[in-house]
């Protein structure tokens, strides 16, 4: 692929596409005389009602901090668990079946469980942003340690420098690249799965918001302003693991 | 001289593959030892060993009268793709090497070997902000800073131009010059051997023994044109079957 340098391109074209988007939407609407399916301005309304009196700024933190939290637990648990999982073989090779076992199951089909041993409280929500996130976290750090270049290891063998060593001056920085991608598959995962758990158990929230919006007099307005803040929420999200890849120490990776 | 590097049979078989097979040799305190052989025939296999990084299936390495058993900082491998650390400055990494060291200036010791490579007020740049050519100099200073009696070469210029492997062979001599270090050289390049080296090894296929050695009794500076060199080159070609 062409790498595009110019500033204007790379913006003005999404731009066009999503412009073009709401137009078509809004013709559509206008044309069927839908009683119930919101134009694009009335949604913009929606929202900002919501925004002048508070609710969405409350749903949006509440959101966003069960993410911080169940993100955050997952990092502390993944790291050192894939840093150790690819340093000694025999952790891999045990734990390794049960955890590619675990991680295809839908962190929806945990929503029941859930519920049923942390209840309809904050708990849930974060304990299934964690089960969502701590595997690709993981799996990404582990692959990094096992894919290390053998004449890095060499290298420090050769200097005869001290365990410690090894690991904060090699070990690690060689798989900070791939850790900042298992967060950023993590982190992706941690906002998709916060809204699905906030629509079955919470009354606080994005998901909460849509549900509630739906139930309590068909506000689709409402529906579809918290879809697109969530899609611009998660945009930013990325956004922001992904300055971490301008690290000066992981730069390496990514330049050619 | 003294022998710095008595290696006693030493043979290695990777599955049903010999690969080295039953190699002796002894390297002298300071001397320059180049081994030349055709591809694939187990060079790098035996510096590996000799090395430390590779434990041979039978026979034996000794460095300094006492057995050999794994890498050491007493003998420092660069190697042809280099393993320079990049996720580190070019000071970092020579700090690095000096981390299990003794010293009390690491930064001053740093920067004096920055300096003997040509590198001075690039300590803070970045491997992959560096050319070829200057990598290869951060990877000579790296191995001397933590003052090691002995560099293992593994084709150290195969990967840079033609041009810049000539430059980089004339600054190695003029360290060398500087501080006498006993150098085992594997290469392809014969023209390298004979510029860089006292004693050529000619190696057979695998598995591979010493089939020849040559003696080179040109003072430095080297001329490749010196009609001695030219008689040497075309009698170590012809071992090598050319």
């Amino acid at each position: 692929m062409k790498e595009i340098k110019s500033k204007f391109l790379k913006i003005v074209p999404p731009m066009l596409v999503i412009a073009a988007l709401i137009a078509l939407w809004w013709v559509v609407v206008a044309a069927n005389e839908s009683a119930i399916f919101p134009t694009p301005w009335q949604v913009v309304a929606g929202a900002w009602d919501l925004a002048r009196d508070g609710t969405l700024f409350e749903h949006i933190s509440a959101s966003l901090i069960r993410v911080a939290i169940g993100f955050g637990l997952a990092f502390l648990v993944a790291v050192p668990l894939g840093l150790w999982m690819g340093w000694v073989s025999g952790a891999f090779y045990t734990l390794n079946p049960l955890f590619q076992m675990l991680r295809p199951i839908s962190p929806i089909a945990w929503i029941p469980v859930a519920i049923l041993w942390f209840g309809v409280g904050n708990a849930s929500p974060i304990f299934l942003i964690f089960i969502a996130s701590v595997f690709p976290m993981m799996v990404q750090t582990t692959v990094g340690v096992r894919t290390i270049d053998r004449r890095y290891l060499r290298a420090a063998a050769n200097f005869g420098v001290s365990r410690s060593v090894l690991f904060s001056r090699v070990v690690i920085p060689a798989v900070l690249p791939e850790m900042i991608v298992g967060m950023r598959i993590g982190i992706g995962v941690a906002w998709l799965v916060v809204v699905a758990a906030e629509m079955v158990a919470l009354n606080s929230g994005l998901g909460y918001l849509i549900m509630d919006s739906r139930n309590a007099g068909n506000r689709y307005d409402l529906v579809i302003a918290s879809m697109v803040i969530i899609g611009v929420i998660g945009l930013l999200l990325d956004g922001a693991t992904r300055l971490l890849e301008r690290l000066n120490m992981v730069k390496w990776r990514y330049v050619r | 001289m003294s022998d710095k590097i008595v290696v006693n049979g030493i043979g290695k078989s990777f599955g049903a593959l010999p690969v080295v097979d039953s190699v002796s040799l002894n390297v002298s305190d300071g001397e320059f030892v180049a081994i030349v052989g055709p591809s694939g025939c187990g060079k790098s296999t035996l510096l590996n060993i000799i090395a430390g990084f590779e434990r041979p299936d039978r026979g034996s390495v000794t460095i300094n009268g006492v057995e050999r058993t794994g890498p050491s900082r007493n003998g420092i491998m660069i190697s042809q793709h280099g393993s320079v650390f990049p996720w580190l400055t070019v000071q970092e990494n020579l700090l690095f090497a000096l981390s299990a060291t003794r010293h009390d200036d690491k930064v001053a010791l740093a920067h004096r070997y920055i300096d003997l490579v040509g590198l001075a007020g690039f300590e803070a740049a970045y491997p992959h902000e560096l050319s070829g050519g200057m990598l290869k100099r951060v990877e000579i200073a790296r191995a001397l800073v933590v003052k090691p009696e002995i560099l293992y070469m593994d084709e150290p210029f195969s990967a840079l131009d033609a041009l810049m492997s000539l430059r980089m062979q004339t600054e190695l001599r003029r360290i060398l010059d500087e501080e006498r270090h006993t150098v085992l050289l594997i290469t392809h390049d014969v023209e390298e051997a004979i510029f860089l080296a006292d004693r050529i090894l000619v190696l057979s296929q695998r598995p591979t023994v010493i089939q020849t050695t040559f003696h080179v009794d040109l003072p430095h500076p080297r001329k490749l044109s010196d009609p001695k060199a030219q008689a040497l080159r075309e009698a170590i070609l012809k071992q090598l079957g050319l």
